[in-house]
């Protein structure tokens, strides 16, 4: 998609401003790429009722630079919405779009990052039904904040959700962590280091379909985003209510990841991720869906196991043995991940 | 204290100052510009042990 | 000595031991490995770790922090430091990250060398390094300002905080309740400056210390090395990490300090007065100090750490536990710290936060 505007090739405030830029706007580059399935624009779009259960989730996105290895910010949105939905095992339907503009945004980034969310939204066979464009002055924004909210049907019976998760399931991650963040990190620049790593962005609504297809008893899922492996096995067991722990050796990092993380002292754990999730199922079950995870991502893995309710023997939500056997708990970080000298 | 992490020497910029010599060096497959003022001796293919950019020891294999 | 894992350096460790010993390890990264790997927990009971004042961020004197928090506050300067240093509070319990969120502009660099560029890409701005550091981090602030005076960089200026280990510990054996039997050197201070301090310190006060390493197989080596030589009576220098640091340590890095900087007399914070227990810039490369640019700020009151009742200064000498402190948790954490070892992710009470010790 090509476009750009005889005032010049980049968004001025008056491409949000609902007058002719706006609508020059909509009309020679979001509706070409995204389209309306039937043609029509309207306040509200109408959805085919479906039946049984409903998911829906909605998610902001802030990144920089737009554009890194594997992936931006369009591909991003859609992807990080429908991951939320396959979470809940749900197939996508539906899905909405805000674009936040910031004045001065070259047009030809915004065409290249709505070219990505068509692609992404075919990829998981979706159609953006509905949208918003706002443009925010010069400095109020970092070039492109975008929202996207997506429902999905839910064709299966289980509730994949934190309560069901039991003592004695087994603990598994999709694949190795830490890619989103370091590549990220790479891209920014300003830390002088190089890498061929790309982000793991990717949907996960394939390796989640497998499994319920396989008939598994899916007890919890979580997509690994923003804190890492941490904060979502942290957030598991707090809000399942049992003790998780994992083995340290297990966690699969690769090695540029590990490099990375020890040159600048970070955390792998705490890293963020937008391709992998966590698994957590009946421990017969386990390998079946290893198998199963493995041909979407060979380095998945069994990292750990649900004791029973947190107690004075287990006084941590989520513990990890090290390689020398030792108990410590898992430590969440401070958000932000600064690198480190000592 | 002191965050040193041992890396590879994988390519060199020679400079006829030895102030101003540096190389690459990976951790793992990612690569990081490092002084090599302290380390003259270094060659490609060492493990360099690196402390903020600075390589400090060529590491005995 | 070569056990090939930690189990039998553990058993030897546990062989060797017939009594109760006190060690300190001395640097804020051995803390941190031990308590993550659990060594402190796989020990024999007679075997006590102290936990010594080796985090160059815990112990930067919060006068410095404070003249810090200043410049970075200032529309025409760019404070360039290592990510560890933005949550470090000063006397106000303020941070670099407060400044920043502000509208200071606070970069974190990877490396010293990194600043030679921020200044070269801002003339119009002044471009302070926050240098911090032992001796194994004063070697790159040393090649930034050899290079700094070579290229003719006029608005590249550092505000000096360069530590050094060896008076320190000469200070804490000193102190008449010393409890420390047997050091563990930090490998990579002597990777730069070599065993030659050691030696004086562990001949004048009749201690052991082992030149140690940060994976658990080095720590373990370095214990078993130091309970050798106290059970056999022994107080010498010996090296447990001979993969990187070697005796005479690196001469270059070595040059590269004493070309740029000499011994100051300084503050350590939490410890106090230590007399040659700082660096300063020498001739011409005082030019480069940032005192030399702008007057310094008013010297603020009494520091918090005394204030809050604070006991980081006898953590940093090894003369209570973290979590002796009443203050320890509640209401310090690493997110609200009262003293600097809860700042760093080096420091003790950090350490024992993070592991619930």
């Amino acid at each position: 998609m090509t476009w750009s505007n005889g005032d010049g090739d980049a968004i001025q405030l008056g491409h949000g401003g609902g007058g002719r830029l706006s609508q020059q706007l909509i009309r020679e580059l979001l509706l070409p790429a995204l389209g309306t399935s039937d043609g029509v624009l309207h306040d509200a779009a109408l959805l085919p009722a479906q039946p049984g259960r409903l998911a829906f989730t909605t998610d902001s996105y802030v990144v920089r630079p737009l554009i890194f290895p594997g992936g931006d910010i369009g591909r991003l949105a859609v992807l990080g919405s429908i991951n939320d939905l396959a979470m809940a095992g749900a197939i996508p339907v539906a899905l909405s779009l805000g674009l936040i503009l910031e004045e001065g945004l070259p047009i030809a980034t915004l065409n290249t990052v709505v070219a990505s969310i068509q692609r992404a939204a075919v990829e998981c066979g979706v159609a953006v039904v509905t949208g918003d464009t706002k443009v925010v002055e010069r400095g109020k924004g970092d070039g492109l904040f975008i929202n996207t909210s997506a429902v999905g049907r839910v064709d299966h019976n289980l509730c994949i959700h934190p309560p069901a998760v039991m003592a004695g399931d087994a603990v598994l991650v999709s694949g190795d962590l830490g890619r989103h963040g370091v590549a990220i990190l790479a891209a920014r620049d300003h830390l002088g280091f190089r890498t061929t790593l790309r982000s793991d962005l990717a949907s996960l609504l394939p390796p989640v379909q497998a499994l319920l297809a396989a008939g598994l008893e899916l007890h919890c899922l979580r997509d690994l985003t923003r804190g890492g492996l941490a904060s979502a096995i942290d957030e598991i067991a707090t809000s399942a209510g049992w003790a998780i722990e994992l083995q340290e050796p297990a966690i699969p990092v690769g090695a540029e990841v590990s490099g990375a993380c020890q040159l600048l002292g970070l955390d792998p754990l705490a890293m963020a991720n937008e391709g992998r999730m966590v698994v957590v199922l009946p421990q017969s079950q386990a390998e079946e869906a290893l198998t199963l995870l493995r041909q979407v991502e060979s380095s998945a893995a069994q990292i750990g196991t649900v004791l029973t309710a947190a107690s004075p023997n287990n006084p941590w939500p989520v513990q990890l043995r090290s390689e020398l056997g030792v108990l410590r708990p898992l430590d969440l970080g401070q958000g932000e991940q600064l690198p480190r000298i000592c | 204290m002191c965050l040193a992490v041992p890396g590879e020497l994988v390519s060199i910029n020679e400079h006829h100052d030895p102030l101003w010599r540096t190389g690459d060096v990976s951790f793992g497959g990612v690569l990081r510009q490092v002084s090599l003022a302290c380390v003259p001796e270094a060659q490609l293919g060492d493990q360099l042990l690196v402390h903020v950019g600075m390589a400090l020891a060529v590491l005995e294999p | 000595m070569s056990s090939s894992s930690p189990e039998q350096l553990l058993a030897e460790i546990r062989h060797h031991c017939t009594q109760s010993w006190t060690l300190m390890e001395v640097c804020g990264g051995q803390t941190h490995a031990l308590l993550r790997h659990g060594i402190d927990q796989l020990l024999p009971a007679e075997i006590h770790l102290i936990h010594g004042p080796g985090c160059p961020v815990c112990v930067t004197a919060s006068e410095r922090i404070d003249q810090a928090l200043e410049l970075a506050a200032r529309p025409e300067v760019i404070l360039c430091s290592f990510g560890d240093m933005l949550r470090v509070p000063g006397r106000q319990g303020r941070n670099l990250l407060a400044v920043r969120a502000e509208g200071g502009d606070v970069r974190v660099v990877y490396s010293p060398l990194d600043v030679l560029a921020v200044a070269q890409q801002h003339p119009d701005r002044l471009v302070v390094f926050l240098a911090v550091g032992f001796e194994t981090t004063a070697p790159a602030t040393a090649l930034l300002a050899r290079r700094a005076l070579l290229a003719g960089v006029p608005n590249l200026t550092l505000l000096v905080c360069h530590v050094r280990v060896p008076p320190v510990l000469h200070a804490m054996l000193n102190a008449p309740q010393c409890q420390v039997q047997g050091l563990l050197a930090a490998g990579n201070v002597c990777a730069v400056m070599g065993q030659a301090e050691y030696n004086a310190l562990a001949a004048e006060h009749r201690r052991p210390i082992v030149v140690t390493g940060f994976s658990a197989m080095e720590l373990l080596q370095g214990i078993l090395q130091a309970v050798d030589q106290l059970e056999r009576g022994a107080h010498r220098v010996e090296n447990g990490y001979r993969r990187a640091a070697a005796e005479q340590g690196n001469h270059a890095a070595q040059a590269l300090i004493q070309q740029v900087f000499h011994p100051i007399d300084c503050q350590w914070r939490g410890l106090g007065w230590i007399p040659g227990g700082g660096l300063a810039l020498r001739e011409p490369f005082a030019s480069l100090a940032v005192e030399r640019r702008v007057a310094p700020p008013v010297s603020a009151p009494a520091s918090p750490e005394q204030a809050q009742g604070c006991i980081s200064g006898l953590v940093l000498q090894g003369l209570a536990r973290p979590s002796a402190c009443p203050h320890f948790r509640r209401p310090c954490t690493p997110e609200q710290p009262l003293g600097a070892p809860m700042v760093s992710s080096e420091g003790a009470c950090a350490a024992y936060y993070r592991y619930q010790r």
